[in-house]
């Protein structure tokens, strides 16, 4: 059973055709890959599939549930966790205290435990306090911890972003061209840390221009074209298939 | 560069008790009265606070909030339901000592809802008001929403002025004192100033905790990140519709509360309490002290209720809250006080390892 299942879904902004009728599977455990040429609609479908915007038409089903429309808030709960583009920290905050909204998921303390501060929730904020450090470890940004986010380099916010939504122990991690920005020894850094995440059971969805990256860390790539879906097979077996190499690859 | 938490409790406990001896050695305990009614508006604009300087939204209907609380306890304390003694109702409510008899100026005998009651009630009611204009009205983002809050205060406003049950312009009096329990009242009576000073600072350092605990916590984290980044926060599973809705909630029920207990203390309410210009000054007040800065609301609440208290602004009081808040905008959007304290605390601090409590 696929973990998510995207059915024949479009998206329309006035005359442009973003997305048309494009249907995907991410399979438990795998590493599926996303390319295309820029304006291909990676970035729509993504939005789509993350809750940020609804479908015109067509199924989205993550855990075999009906996610097309509803809030990002949702499908967080479900296990969904996601990486901007455009780096989204919370300038303010610590690296730290970034990475444990991450854990916002997976704790409840509401209003009244706050101003309460009540045992429990003291308990809880020690475990999300925790495991926000553990996350930031296993990115390899612990050190960072008590920095404000707004002053770590790119690099690093990067890393924050990835280890705020690996806190949330999610079961898809949707990343949004995480390699943008990074120069190579960084890329084969994050290639590697794709790997080891994905050893610890979570299936990701990686949007990417870098071919390379997706290339290396892909079970499977899609490859878009104009809002269409052109290529869905092995690394090997898409970078062999004569449309993708006209389209993506180029003259 | 910040003071630990402890230390901000001890320099405000100190600044509260160094006011009430400094005003009492210089023989002007009447200072203390001033000082009272401006820790409960200080109360009102603590929430206010919150919901700007955290939860980035802006409200221009908190007087209307604190209006609901002071007349529906001044309502409910005044009407006199002994000539309905005999219905049901009432009947209940005195078997549950929810209403009770309290001898009227005229040596007669009056029967009405207890303050705790009525407290309770003008909660209830703060609440409900803020969830059912709250839902549609904080779709709305910047000036729409500011427009709207303010839209609301104008009907309280004119509410109060325009409800004869209200006493209209003249507004409510005689409300008896609130009795918290036995040997503790918020009341005006002169032998009760200074035990009414330190409940009602006490009231605020209370206020004070529950809040810095709330933004040093979960939900707290999650209203920062909503300021940071909503997109980022609602992809982290941040409901950022329901945290703005009950930070709105929990802003109207501390004015609420405020207004309740200004009411009991003034012995009464009118409607210049729920004056538009009222919310003005509020905002005025947060801007003041820094958004996202609970000291700093606190010290200019306290100093500025304060001064127009004692008509240090003359004729000129609303204009001098205006004229405030334009400047602040103008030149310190971060606040005054923050801009000072920062600068002053960096070049005389040396400065500390990173990881501070805040």
């Amino acid at each position: 059973m696929a973990l998510l299942e995207v059915r024949g879904v479009s998206k329309r902004f006035g005359g442009v055709q973003a997305v048309k009728d494009v249907s995907l599977r991410v399979e438990q455990g795998t590493v599926k890959g996303l390319i295309g040429p820029n304006g291909a609609g990676k970035t729509t479908l993504f939005d789509l599939v993350s809750g940020f915007r609804a479908p015109d038409g067509g199924e989205i089903l993550f855990r075999d549930r009906r996610i097309e429309g509803r809030p990002p808030h949702e499908s967080a709960a479900l296990g969904m966790s996601r990486t901007f583009q455009n780096l989204k920290v919370f300038p303010h905050m610590t690296a730290q205290e970034n990475v444990m909204v991450g854990r916002h998921v997976r704790s409840r303390s509401g209003f009244v435990a706050g101003m309460l501060h009540t045992p429990r929730s003291r308990r809880e904020e020690r475990a999300i306090a925790a495991a926000a450090l553990e996350a930031m470890d296993f990115v390899g940004i612990a050190g960072l911890a008590s920095v404000p986010a707004g002053s770590l380099s790119y690099g690093q916010q990067r890393g924050v972003e990835l280890a705020r939504a690996l806190a949330a122990e999610p079961a898809l991690l949707l990343l949004d061209e995480p390699a943008a920005g990074l120069n190579m020894r960084e890329t084969a850094d994050l290639a590697r840390l794709i790997g080891r995440i994905r050893e610890r059971g979570v299936t990701v969805l990686v949007v990417e221009h870098d071919m390379s990256l997706v290339m290396g860390v892909s079970d499977e790539v899609a490859v878009l074209c104009f809002g269409e879906k052109i290529a869905d097979a092995p690394p090997r077996a898409v970078q062999e298939n004569p449309d993708v190499v006209r389209v993506y690859l180029g003259e | 560069m910040r003071l630990s938490r402890a230390a901000q409790v001890g320099l405000f406990a100190a600044a509260v008790v160094a006011a009430q001896l400094l005003s009492s050695a210089a023989g002007k305990a009447f200072f203390l009265t001033q000082l009272t009614m401006s820790a409960y508006y200080t109360l009102a604009v603590l929430g206010l606070s919150l919901l700007m300087g955290y939860a980035g939204q802006i409200s221009l209907g908190q007087a209307g909030f604190f209006a609901i609380g002071g007349y529906t306890s001044a309502l409910l304390t005044t009407l006199d339901l002994s000539p309905q003694r005999g219905h049901p109702l009432v009947a209940a409510l005195v078997r549950l000592h929810l209403a009770v008899p309290r001898p009227d100026l005229y040596g007669g005998e009056v029967l009405s809802v207890s303050p705790w009651a009525a407290c309770v009630a003008a909660v209830l009611l703060g609440a409900a008001v803020a969830v059912s204009l709250g839902v549609p009205v904080l779709r709305l983002r910047g000036h729409y929403l500011a427009m709207a809050t303010l839209a609301f205060g104008t009907i309280v406003s004119s509410v109060a002025v325009g409800t004869q049950a209200l006493g209209a312009a003249d507004g409510l009096s005689g409300v008896p004192p609130f009795v918290l329990f036995p040997g503790l009242r918020v009341g005006g009576g002169a032998a009760d100033r200074v035990q009414n000073y330190y409940l009602a600072w006490g009231l605020v350092a209370l206020a004070m905790l529950l809040l810095l605990n709330l933004i040093h916590s979960r939900t707290g984290r999650a209203l920062g990140a909503i300021h940071g980044a909503e997109d980022a926060a609602r992809a982290m599973g941040v409901d950022t519709g329901a945290l703005k809705l009950g930070t709105f909630v929990l802003a109207a029920v501390t004015a609420t509360v405020a207004g309740v207990l200004l009411t009991h203390y003034n012995a009464g309410i009118g409607p210049s309490e729920a004056g538009v210009m009222k919310s003005v000054r509020y905002v005025a007040i947060v801007a003041v002290g820094g958004m996202g800065s609970l000291w700093g609301t606190l010290s200019a609440s306290a100093v500025l209720n304060f001064l127009s208290l004692r008509g240090y602004f003359g004729a000129y009081d609303d204009a001098v809250f205006g004229g405030i808040l334009v400047l602040v905008m103008l030149f310190f959007p971060d606040g005054i006080l923050a801009a000072d304290v920062r600068a002053l605390v960096a070049r005389l601090a040396p400065r500390r390892a990173p990881g501070g409590e805040a």
